[in-house]
């Protein structure tokens, strides 16, 4: 199992015709991926239009445009694709599509239930729909550079360290730097603010961070593997080898310490896990690492306030809802899944103006509120499609670099999915994270479609024919070979 | 590595799975908790959104109306001329609920009610806010009004209700004190809270009680003229004669029965039935009670609306009731309609009304149309007679004999060229008759001959001329003031 396995054992189908017949030329399934974006393109033309029409607003042409402008993004896209990956997995870019357009249309959506609303300061709502529509175009421009430049994905194992390094200091550094470029916004000190522009460094070192482990847990994969003591029936990892696990829990802890930034922490800390688990296959490492957590988590609640709060509102919001940092946020997301129902009130006609961070953390509770349970499932489907997919991409590509790098971005949308719709709907504390694609917000966006780049990379190189080998000398073929005697078993 | 990694895929199915689940609890099974928590104000806010039907008079004028604002909640409930109308509008109120016509026909007003049904799907096909439908009231402006200033003039605490006596249409309906229901809808919390607080405060004379359908007094002599009603239908006539002393000894019993005053009824032994209500003797009447008995008395008072828990109007109405006789002693001062007696000012203008309707009793209405939002007719109320409490020329035998009784009334206002028939009371109540300032009572209808109009007025406690009020004084003027404007206003 530790060397790749040359058939992919993930996709037979695809991979077995191209072994057995390399006359044969594999199916890119682009064609499919078409198919399968206009119906996303459709259904978020739909969502558009039901949302202008549940507003009153007569369908305008700013509509159009950004509809077109949306159509055209996508098909840019799908051409890098067609150009650059032929042979990614057709299914992982439509999902993103359809989270992508959906997203935008609910930030669309938002603006006009906060279109002239004025706060405390005096400021007035801003619309963000259409910057996040130029995040969209920046993202897929960042998108298909990533597929063009990065034409195999081995190529980042060779940067593993400096990833590593740069990807610490972007996570560390909106912790360390003094208020003013590093404010603190709605509690957590994630942001590094250039200029006019507010960028979340966290989002890229998520990814530089997992290029690393995964170089640097390939390089050295033998030495986790040796055992240590045998305790309760489990092969403990030798304490040296413990380094890595240690430091990324030093530094989640640092994250949640200096940035009180719960929900990355977690992630982070999750993502690391994972990874250790792939790369050794050892259920202790998973074991030890949740241990780790455990305690962690205790002692910061112990120690932290604003874990205490998040734990205290998750346990019981209605009775914290007038609390100052209380649970306020968490009801009011709550009362709109709940009021939103089965069928949901119908894009357009909810109330995202009471839900608190209605385009960022909470844009879920919007959709649930108001597609109600049965878009609030297929959303979630959605994401799962989605990670499988790119999983699937893991599994079937032959480098082990290729396969942990993969799994790890999979379960990363997956597990950061986990934290934020897990905290919505009260079935774990609620911690700030961004919903993939769908919240506003251009560090997330450009991340996440770094993110998809290089799944889609890994597993166009999964899927591709293999490119033929070094002719092997010539043999002949057994049958003109003499027979040999082989000695008679007694 | 492909083991580990599908294990992961597992887990990232298991953690989508969990929120589906969770999901499922927050927004289908335990949906109903979060959705009517107090703390959701959805439900609520969509109840404003929709624009209210409006409440009109019965030439049109409105009296409750909508105004859309920039709040939160859009629409503003408004009551033109609130005090005179709040007993019959009641008020629709975001933290205290409704009263009154807006409790009564909420579901209509607020566009849910069924009636509205093929309006609402037109509305939804067309894409237009539901709206709700309007409530046309029998209420006469002109009378309304002069009931309420006549109450309010002197400061009294007490209750006008006026019907025409041939449809059972409410003309007028005044309480007071009264309250501005526009305090209560306002859309700032503050200024409800301390209007609501003002309004039940102990020493407010609960301003929010509408006396016309909610208060139960001792009917006094009023209900002589169901005892003289039970007595004709007994075969008995206006010139059967009953005793004249100024006072009687109740039988079984040593309690004086006394005239008012204790002054003798004629100079005779006997007077006649006529005679003794134009003078309002207690002494005959306790023997006509005596003479009827119980079963007949109380058949007739039922005849007359008594005992009727269902009555709505559509407003709920308090059930006028003799209370028990256990004995012939408490017939007799049933039959002065003292001990246990309990009417409403409404149903005593039913009782008056009936007369004046050769007998036929309608059902009292307030609502005399429903409107689509359209102002189109949904549904107009059909007069309805619910039973006959008396033959025509026992109705005109009473009828003649109320008109003895006008004659005999003292008091000011006398309306000049109607002929008027009455009846006044002067009820006593509370432990002490002595300190306790009589409840002054009268009910007439009017042209005696051909009545447009019956009337029935209540001036709690005396009104300003505490122990030595009667009916005649205080509430006569009152009643007489309210049929001149009906009749002069023709």
């Amino acid at each position: 199992m530790g060397s790749p396995a040359p058939t992919g054992e993930g996709s037979p189908g695809a991979s077995v015709a191209t072994n057995t017949s390399p006359g044969l030329k594999a199916p890119t399934r682009r064609g499919t991926e078409l198919v399968m974006l206009s119906f996303a393109a459709g259904l978020v033309t739909l969502a558009l239009i039901l949302v202008e029409l549940n507003q009153e607003r007569s369908l305008s042409m700013r509509i159009l445009y950004l509809g077109v402008a949306y159509l055209a993004l996508f098909a840019c896209a799908h051409l890098a694709v067609r150009r650059w990956a032929p042979y990614a997995d057709p299914a992982i870019l439509p999902c993103v599509a359809l989270l992508n357009g959906l997203g935008l249309v609910v930030i669309h959506r938002i603006d006009l239930a906060l279109e002239g609303t004025v706060f405390l300061d005096g400021s007035t709502w801003d619309p963000v729909a259409f910057k996040q529509v130029i995040w969209t175009g920046i993202g897929l421009l960042m998108f298909a550079a990533t597929l063009k430049f990065l034409p195999d994905h081995r190529m980042l194992a060779r940067f593993g360290y400096t990833f590593g390094l740069v990807g610490l200091v972007a996570l560390l550094l909106p912790g360390v730097l003094p208020g003013f470029i590093a404010p603190t916004i709605n509690g957590a000190k994630i942001w590094l603010r250039i200029g006019p522009l507010s960028i979340q460094p966290g989002e890229f070192a998520k990814i530089l961070l997992m290029v690393f482990f995964a170089a640097f847990l390939v390089s050295k994969r033998d030495l986790f593997t040796v055992a240590g003591r045998r305790f309760l029936g489990m092969d403990l990892p030798r304490a040296r080898d413990l380094g890595p696990l240690f430091a990324a829990w030093g530094v989640t802890v640092a994250v949640m310490v200096l940035q009180k930034d719960l929900g990355s922490s977690l992630l982070f800390f999750g993502i690391v896990l994972v990874l250790l688990y792939v790369a050794t296959e050892r259920a202790a490492w998973v074991v030890l690492g949740l241990g780790l957590f455990s305690g962690g988590a205790i002692v910061a609640w112990k120690l932290f306030t604003h874990v205490q709060q998040r734990v205290a509102n998750w346990q019981d919001p209605i009775a914290r809802y007038d609390v100052v940092g209380g649970g306020y946020q968490i009801s009011q997301s709550l009362f709109a899944l709940a009021t939103g129902g089965i069928g949901g009130a119908g894009l357009g006609a909810g109330r995202p103006e009471m839900i608190p961070e209605a385009n960022t953390d909470f844009i879920t509770a919007v959709i649930g509120e108001e597609l109600g349970f049965v878009g609030f499932a297929a959303l979630l489907l959605v994401y799962m499609v989605f990670a499988l997919r790119g999983l699937r991409g893991a599994i079937s590509v032959r480098d082990s670099f290729g396969k942990l790098l993969g799994g790890g971005l999979a379960f990363a949308v997956c597990f950061q999915v986990f934290i934020v719709v897990g905290g919505i709907t009260k079935l774990i504390p609620m911690t700030g994270i961004t919903a993939p694609f769908l919240s506003y917000g251009g560090s997330s966006l450009l991340a996440n479609y770094i993110l998809v780049a290089l799944l889609l990379r890994i597993s166009a190189a999964a899927r591709a024919p293999q490119r033929a080998a070094k002719p092997k000398p010539q043999q002949p073929a057994i049958a003109d070979q003499h027979t040999v005697m082989v000695e008679r078993p007694k | 590595m492909n083991t580990p990694l599908r294990r992961v895929g597992m887990a990232m199915m298991v953690m989508i799975l969990l929120l589906l689940g969770n999901a499922t609890w927050v927004q289908v099974i335990n949906a109903d908790e979060w959705r009517k928590n107090a703390y959701n104000r959805r439900v609520l806010l969509d109840e404003y959104a929709r624009k209210r039907g409006l409440i009109t008079v019965a030439d049109g004028t409105v009296i409750a109306d909508v105004k859309e604002t920039t709040d939160r909640l859009r629409f503003l409930r408004t009551y033109n001329a609130g005090p005179a109308y709040a007993p019959v509008t009641g008020y629709l109120s975001v933290t205290y609920g409704t009263s009154g016509m807006e409790r009564a026909e909420n579901d209509l007003l607020n566009g849910s009610d069924d009636r509205l049904l093929a309006r609402r799907i037109s509305a939804l096909i067309t894409g237009r806010d539901p709206v709700g439908g309007n409530v046309q009231l029998t209420l006469n402006a002109k009378v309304q009004q002069t009931a309420y200033d006549q109450l309010t003039a002197k400061g009294f605490t007490g209750s006008v209700v006026a019907i025409k006596p041939d449809t059972g249409e409410v003309l007028a309906m005044a309480s007071t004190p009264s309250y501005d229901p526009n305090l209560l809808a306002s859309h700032d919390a503050n200024e409800q809270a301390s209007a609501w607080k003002q309004l039940t405060a102990k020493d407010a004379n609960d301003p929010l009680v509408n006396r016309a359908t909610q208060a139960l007094y001792p009917a006094g002599s009023t209900l002589k003229v169901v005892v003289a009603a039970a007595a004709l239908a007994d075969g008995k006539n206006k010139d059967t004669q009953y005793t004249a002393k100024g006072s009687i000894t109740l039988p079984g019993s040593q309690t004086p029965l006394p005239n008012f005053n204790g002054t003798p009824c004629g100079p005779g032994e006997t007077v006649s039935m006529e005679t003794a209500l134009a003078k309002s003797c207690n002494t005959a009447f306790g023997e006509m009670a005596g003479q009827v008995g119980a079963s007949k008395l109380r058949r007739q008072a039922e005849k007359f609306g008594f005992n009727d828990p269902d009555l709505t109007v559509p407003l709920a109405v308090e059930t006028s009731t003799l209370g028990p006789i256990p004995d012939e002693a408490s017939l007799y001062q049933t039959g002065i309609g003292q001990r246990d007696v309990q009417i409403t000012p409404l149903e005593n203008a039913v009782i008056a009304a009936t007369i004046a309707n050769n007998g036929k009793r309608m059902q009292p209405y307030l609502v005399s149309k429903i409107l689509g939002p359209d102002l189109k007719s949904i549904e107009d109320t059909e007069p309805d007679e619910v039973e006959t409490a008396m033959s025509t020329a026992n109705a005109n035998a009473l009828r003649d004999m109320m008109i003895q009784s006008e004659i005999n009334t003292g008091g000011e206002g006398r309306l000049q060229n109607v002929q008027v028939a009455s009846k006044t009371g002067t009820a006593e109540h509370g432990s002490d008759v002595t300190k306790n300032n009589p409840h002054a009572w009268y009910i007439a209808f009017a042209p005696a001959q051909k009545p447009e109009i019956a009337i029935a007025v209540i001036v709690e406690d005396g009104g300003d001329r505490g122990l030595g009020a009667t009916g005649g004084k205080v509430a006569a003027p009152i009643g007489r003031a309210v049929m001149n404007a009906y009749l002069a206003g023709r």
